[in-house]
Parts: C-alpha cells; structure tokens; sequence
C-alpha cells in the first residue's frame, strides 16, 4: 500500500523511512498471525482490509472528513462518551498504541518504568508514526492513572492539542457528579473546536449510530459463548481494536453480516477449534492494536480466548445509552454510562469482580487469565482481588505481567501451556 | 511397551528411557548450541514405543519430528509424585527458570509459579557466581560455611557479580559469601513458594536440587524437611516418561 500514500504521509509530517520499516514489519506480524489461523469465518475480509489499511485509506477518508468540515477528536478511553463527538460532527479516533515503537524517544520525556500503552502512544507521535495523532484538531485525555495523566502534561506540551478530563477516582454520588460536570464542559470544548451547536436531534442520531455499533459487538460476544467457538479469540480481539478507528456506520454493517455468517456457523456446529477446546476468559490492561500477544500464545498452544474483560472488548459495549429527552439529559445519561465502566482506576471497584463472574459463566470459560501491563498498577493490583473471585468460582486463575515485547515469549508459552494443560485435567475429571 | 521423556533444558537434555520390569536407564547430555542432534542420537539410541518431549526447548523436537509435548511443570509434577506419593508441592530449581508447582491429593497440578524473564534465582546465577569465587558448579554447595551473616541483595546476575568483587575486597571469606549466595536464592524461590501456597510434603527437583547447601536453607528457611531424589534433574524427564504412558 505504501507507495500511493506517501505523499499523504509525507504531508502529515511522518518519517517516512521509519513509516515503512513499521508497516512491512506490522505486515509480516499480520500474516504470521491472523492469516496463519485456520477455519476463519469469510467475513473477516473485510476487517483484515481494514487493518491493512489502517494507516492508508482510513486516513485518506479523515483527511476528506476534514476538508468536509468535519473535526477528528482522538481519544484514549471509553469513559469519554463518542456520541457527544458524534453529535458536534466529528470523527472519534480511539488512539491507544499496542506496540513497542519510539520508547528511547519517549523516554526523553517520562520514566523507564511507564507501561507499554504509554510509552507506546508517546513514542508513536516522538517518532514521528502516527497519522492519527497527526491528523486529530482535540486529543481528549482523562485523569484514569498517574501515569497517563502526568503523561498528558508532556502530551500537550508536543502536540498542544491535548484537553484532560478530570476522572474522579470514586464512584459514589460526589464522584459522578463531578463526572457529569467534566462531560458537560468536554460538550463546550467539543462545540468550541468544532463550531457547533448540540441538537437533541443530533444526539439521538449519534446515540443510534453508537449504540448499534454497541448491539453489534455485543452479537459477537454472545455468538463467543458457544463450542465450538465460532471465531477465534485473536479475530474477535481485532474486531474490537478496529471499532475504536473505523467508520461506525459502516463497521456496524460489517460485524452484522459477520454475526449472520456466525450464527449459521453456530447452527451447523462449525468451529474454529474443535468443541472442548479449552476456554479461557482473560480479564485486565486493554490491548490495543497490535498488541495480540496474549491471545495468539492462547491460541497457539491449544486454547481458545472466549472474551475480554477489558476496555478493549466487554467493557466498551455491555451497556447501552439509555433514552434522554433534552441535551441536559443526555448529558447526565452519557456520563452516568461511563462510570458503569468498572476499571480498576476506581475504589473500591469490586463490580469488575462481579463482572469477571458473569463473564466467566455466560461464556462457560473454564479459566480467568489476568492480564495486566508491566507498571499498570491499577491491574496490577487487583489481580490479587481477581485471583479470590475466580478460585472461589472454582476455576483456575493464571497472572501474566508483561509488556509488547517478545523477550519473554518461552516463558509465557510455557505458563499458558502449563495452565491449559490445568484446565484439560479439570474437564476430564 | 518401552516409554521415554525427553527434557530439553537450557544447559542439560535429559532422556529417561522405561521398560517393564528393567531398571531405568537415565542420560544427560549438554544442550550447548544446537540440541537437535543430541535429541535424535539419544532418540536413536535407545529407541522407545512412545515418547514425550519437554523443557524449554520441547517444541523444536515437535517441529523436527512431529512429537507431542507437555510442559515441565505437568512433568516435574508427575515425576515427584512417583517417587514420593505424599508429594503435595514442587520446587523446581533448573538451568534458567524456578518455579513452585502445588499438586491436588490426585496428583493433578492446581496452581504454579514461574520466575518472570531473568535468571535471577536460577541454576544460571549460582553457576556464575561459583564461577565468581573459583568454585565449579558441581562442588559450590559443600564450601558453604555459616558464621559471620552477611547478605547478598542482588538478585540479578550482574549486580551479584559486583556485589560480591566488593564483598571480597571488604577481606570476606569466600566461604562465607558462598553461604550468603545461596541464602539469596532460597529467599527468593520461599516467597515464589509462599505465593503458591505449601502443601503437604515439599520435593526439592532440578539440578540445583543436588547442592547441599540449597537443599538445607530451603528445609530450614520452609521449616519442614525436603525431599529430595539422588538424581533431582531425572524427575522431568522421568514424569514425561510416565505421561507418555498414559491413555
């Protein structure tokens, strides 16, 4: 794809050579990992164009969007509502980065011991690799941990685009009030940059465009509960990771006619790995793309992945925006929704716990991997919650720390083999 | 039927070759920079009807030869329990990683702990550190002696290093570093064992297993006794052995 679009990229002020040094090598990871995989459903097509195009023809169609009038707004969490983007015309970019570029530049700026995700999303743009953060008119960051938050400071300071939401740490009644207090004033600054007005009617089309999109994923994490799985975990994950970038109208379409393609599969008893694979649930840090590292050592040794307990996977859709009837009540609405997201930033936060228990038994996993980022305390943390509630369910729990390089690979082969191997003994006896 | 477990480990390949009723024959060679052709000539040698491989390097054997494979965990677990049936807990010291296996009253594997990424705590570290005090690795354990407590903090194999040239320049005895040395890695593997939880008896497995010294700061520091096998490094290779008769 490179060569129509390196005046594109040239323009937005990217190093080129090291551009293409990261493409060919996303390329190569690509084929290795998801088009090795066997029994794919048809469908995925579509979504490996996507991903091919990632840094192509997605950004052909923002640079248009723009010249439109629309605004690009990236974010990096899902407490920040996408209707309200949506509802001043403007395009959301979730901008989270899942692989390890730019972290001696990146460490210019903030420690050694950050995480991955972090270091990631400052490395992306120090490198000069990133057609998002360069093509967004707002960057919207938010108070979730300390690092990102003292990250966001250094964030501004190199791009000046950077707003920060204050996410209060408590979800009592002080806490989301101050909540609904940072989503009203995100509404002003949204309106400011994009020079337009919130509708009540503008917002119930972009509620209807978001929560379809949020039916859809859904669709696919119910058509995961069956075995055999009709998709695999590592498809299901990037299904997810695209959601956060592509056109919502159109994924949602897609997804749905994978979902169609799913269900006959369900029906038929096709699978992609044989009924009894093994079944695990992986709970914690998000993964952004390409961070398919978990999920392909799973899948690699004989398991399937049957969902994400994560911002990237059950989090950013199990709730729906409800009805509203005035822009004030959407407002309230949308950030009320957003403190039903149980990340571990909160305390207490024990209905991540509840929701590591439901997950687990509509999914009928037979094991909870907790999956946290080297450094992200917050996870880090709760692993030990985690542990208690998954054990007391009787079902084996394995903790992986780790971060997007491949330095550790043995030995998180051999862990996830030797929990697989827990999990088989367990449905045999 | 004649079964065998082949356990490729970062320094030592171990075969263990079963036959109904004759003694069991048990082979280590090094690993050095290419185990492929160690694992065929032992494979060759004495030739088995079944065969599992495992260790570190389990899946080069699968690639090259299309054989199946647990991981050393399940193996060291199996061949624990076989030679002490009141086994409830393994600790595992090898070449590179530690780990801590706890063992149903079945004999199924309920949980385990690894070492994440370094050496730190491994065989690897107390074969550089011997090195570092001119002992060999096979003798380390018998020069240890208790006095004077000094402590080695440094988990990691270079720090360590440094830590003890100072150590000697200070005009300690190098017995005495030794001791601390092996306190640091037991200190080590008993909070890796403590995260898994200890359960019933507690087998000492790996090579580091045949260090004296090892063996009896883990007993003291766990405040239980360790059991040990005469050939701790056997019990991988020997366990897959064992699962390559399963049904």
């Amino acid at each position: 794809m490179a060569e129509g679009y390196r005046d594109m990229w040239g323009s937005l002020g990217l190093n080129l050579e090291a551009h293409e040094g990261l493409l060919a090598v996303l390329s190569d990871a690509y084929q290795n990992i998801y088009l090795s995989q066997k029994n794919r459903p048809k469908r995925m097509q579509y979504f490996d164009f996507v991903i091919s195009e990632v840094h192509g023809q997605r950004i052909v169609e923002l640079l248009k969007a723009k010249i439109d009038g629309k605004h690009i707004i990236g974010t990096f969490c899902i407490y920040v509502p996408e209707e309200l983007i949506l509802a001043l015309d403007g395009v959301a970019i979730g901008l989270c980065a899942g692989a390890d570029v730019g972290a001696e530049e990146a460490e210019k700026y903030i420690p050694r011991n950050t995480c991955a995700l972090i270091k990631g999303f400052m490395g992306f743009k120090l490198a000069g690799l990133c057609p998002y953060v360069e093509s967004a008119d707002l960057i919207v960051g938010e108070t979730t941990c300390d690092g990102k938050k003292k990250a966001y400071e250094m964030f501004h300071q190199i791009t000046g685009k950077v707003y920060v939401m204050e996410l209060p740490n408590k979800k009592g009644d002080d806490g989301r009030a101050l909540w609904r207090n940072e989503v009203k004033r995100l509404a002003d600054k949204l309106s400011e940059v994009t020079g337009k007005q919130l509708t009540v009617d503008g917002l119930k089309k972009a509620a209807t465009v978001v929560n379809e999109k949020r039916k859809a994923l859904q669709r696919l994490s119910e058509l995961r509960s069956h075995d055999p799985a009709p998709i695999s975990g590592l498809d299901a994950l990037l299904i997810n990771q695209i959601s956060f970038y592509d056109d919502p109208i159109r994924f949602t379409a897609k997804l749905n006619e994978l979902c169609d393609e799913l269900d006959e599969r369900v029906k038929s008893g096709t699978g992609v790995a044989a009924k009894g694979t093994p079944r695990v649930l992986i709970s914690g840090s998000p993964m952004a793309i390409p961070n398919w590292k978990l999920h392909y050592i799973v899948e690699s040794s004989g398991g399937i992945v049957v969902g994400e307990e994560a911002c990237v996977g059950e989090r950013n859709f199990k709730d729906l925006l409800p009805e509203f009837s005035s822009i004030g009540d959407a407002v309230e609405k949308m950030a009320d929704r957003s403190m039903t997201v149980n990340c571990a930033c909160f305390t207490p936060n024990d209905e991540r716990m509840t929701d590591i228990e439901t997950m687990s038994s509509t999914l009928q996993a037979q094991g909870v991997i907790h999956y946290a980022l080297q450094f992200c305390t917050p996870y880090l943390y709760e692993a030990y919650k985690a542990k208690g509630a998954v054990e007391a369910m009787g079902l084996p729990f394995l903790k992986i720390e780790t971060d997007y390089s491949m330095e550790d690979m043995g030995q998180l082969k051999t862990r996830v083999e030797a929990f697989l191997e827990i999990l088989k003994e367990g449905a045999r006896a | 039927m004649t079964l065998a477990g082949i356990d490729i480990g970062s320094r030592y390949i171990k075969y263990a070759l079963l036959e109904n009723g004759e003694p069991p024959v048990l082979v280590r060679r090094e690993t050095g920079y290419d185990p492929l052709p160690t694992c065929r000539a032992l494979m060759e040698e004495m030739r088995a009807d079944r065969i599992l491989a495992t260790g570190y390097g389990r899946h080069l054997l699968e690639e090259d030869k299309g054989i199946s494979t647990i991981t050393e965990i399940r193996a060291v677990a199996k061949g624990a329990r076989h030679f002490f049936p009141s086994c409830g807990t393994v600790i595992d010291i090898g070449g590179q990683d530690t780990k801590v296996v706890q063992l149903a009253p079945g004999g199924t594997v309920t949980n385990f702990e690894m070492n994440d990424r370094c050496a730190a705590g491994t065989g690897r570290f107390l074969e550089m550190m011997a090195h570092a005090l001119g002992y060999s690795i096979d003798t380390f354990g018998l020069h240890c002696e208790d006095g004077e407590q000094i402590a080695v903090n440094s988990l990691c194999a270079v720090f360590a290093e440094s830590e003890v040239i100072s150590l000697i320049t200070k005009g300690i005895r190098r017995e005495i570093i030794a001791t601390a040395l092996h306190r640091s890695i037991v200190t080590r593997v008993t909070s890796l064992a403590k995260r898994v939880g200890i359960r019933d008896d507690v087998v000492f497995a790996g090579g580091c297993a045949k260090n004296p010294c090892l063996t009896r700061l883990l007993a003291q520091r766990l405040n239980k006794p360790v059991l040990t096998h005469q050939m701790p490094d056997m019990l991988s290779a020997y366990g897959a052995a064992l699962c390559a008769g399963d049904p």
